[in-house]
């Protein structure tokens, strides 16, 4: 078992490393956040395939998302989505009250403008994992008051 | 207080194969941008080395561990203590050097390198090498300046994975101009 201080710290080196090719040129934000996102991908991708080696095959898409919003984010971020929300036309919002890696940094206002990287990892797992369930998505994030988070699920139907 | 109480109680484990899969990610992507391994190697110990610095704050509030007295006891708590806390598992020291300045670690299994292989046209890298500036990192905090690197790599085909850890000197604390 590794420790979680350990994984912050990585994750913190990440958002670093994607930052840091930024000022050496290369173009603005939407890269890094692209370049995080890519890497949380692959995460996604690894973890779902071990995380579902014993379930039962998925009734629909709505099960699917319930199991990322429960089973995936207990097994990563140790809590469950505390609201998931759906207008049942391929638009997920899942809601954490408390976001793991948020926690750290979510004393005040003074770093709310610093949030989105922390969460493109996430978000870029996220779509990793419903990838290999078959489910093709954009995901996205927003933070109003830390350390709470949302994020949104748009289902691309193929 | 009552946040200190809080966290205590909190469980500090986590998914290994999150962390595993993380870092894997990572060494990928410097695969990408780097062209050589070396580079690679280089910017993996760099960044080991900045969550050295930070790790070992978060190790001496939770450890309560003491100051230590000779390098033989420092390599105990880094093995002991220090690689149990962090990644749960206990490496072996041994390998002193007669002048007892350098010492092996050796992990029999190192879960950075779950599910990892090497492919062919990265021969020259080490892939765990974030570990080496990790403990190069969290040591130079403690006034012990130290050179560390992988002797031994199970990925590249050796039987056991081992860390030489070489004591340089104590970094003699300087204090800025016109401070006491």
């Amino acid at each position: 078992m590794a420790d979680e201080a350990l994984f912050h710290f990585l994750h913190n080196e990440l958002i670093h490393y994607a930052y840091k090719s930024a000022e050496q040129g290369e173009v603005e934000n939407g890269r890094c956040i692209t370049r995080l996102e890519n890497m949380g991908f692959r995460v996604g991708q690894g973890l779902i395939e071990r995380f579902t080696k014993d379930t039962a095959r998925f009734k629909d898409e709505l099960d699917v998302m319930k199991f990322i919003c429960k089973d995936f984010w207990t097994s990563v971020f140790k809590k469950q989505i505390d609201n998931l929300r759906t207008n049942h036309q391929g638009i997920y919002v899942l809601q954490d009250n408390k976001f793991r890696l948020l926690t750290q940094m979510s004393a005040g206002k003074q770093y709310l403008e610093h949030a989105p990287r922390y969460l493109a990892f996430t978000c870029g797992m996220v779509r990793g994992g419903l990838s290999n369930l078959g489910v093709k998505s954009i995901v996205t994030a927003e933070v109003s008051v830390m350390p709470a988070c949302k994020f949104q699920v748009m289902i691309q139907k193929m | 207080m009552s946040r200190q109480a809080s966290r205590a109680s909190e469980s500090k484990k986590m998914n290994s194969e999150l962390f595993t899969l993380t870092y894997g990610a990572l060494v990928t992507q410097l695969c990408k941008d780097y062209e050589n391994d070396e580079e690679v190697n280089k910017q993996l110990d760099k960044m080991g080395y900045n969550i050295g610095v930070r790790l070992i704050e978060d190790f001496l509030a939770r450890s309560s561990v003491g100051r230590c007295h000779d390098f033989r006891e420092t390599a105990d708590v880094i093995a002991k203590v220090a690689f149990k806390m962090y990644l749960g598992i206990t490496p072996s020291v041994t390998n002193w050097s007669p002048a007892g300045d350098e010492f092996s670690l050796i992990l029999e299994s190192n879960p950075l390198v779950d599910f990892v292989e090497l492919p062919d046209n990265h021969s020259g890298l080490v892939y765990s090498n974030l570990l080496c500036g990790v403990l190069r990192g969290a040591l130079e905090m403690v006034q012990m300046a130290v050179d560390v690197k992988f002797a031994q790599d199970t990925l590249r085909g050796d039987n056991v994975t081992e860390i030489r850890m070489k004591f340089i000197k104590r970094i003699e604390e300087n204090l800025p101009a016109g401070e006491e």
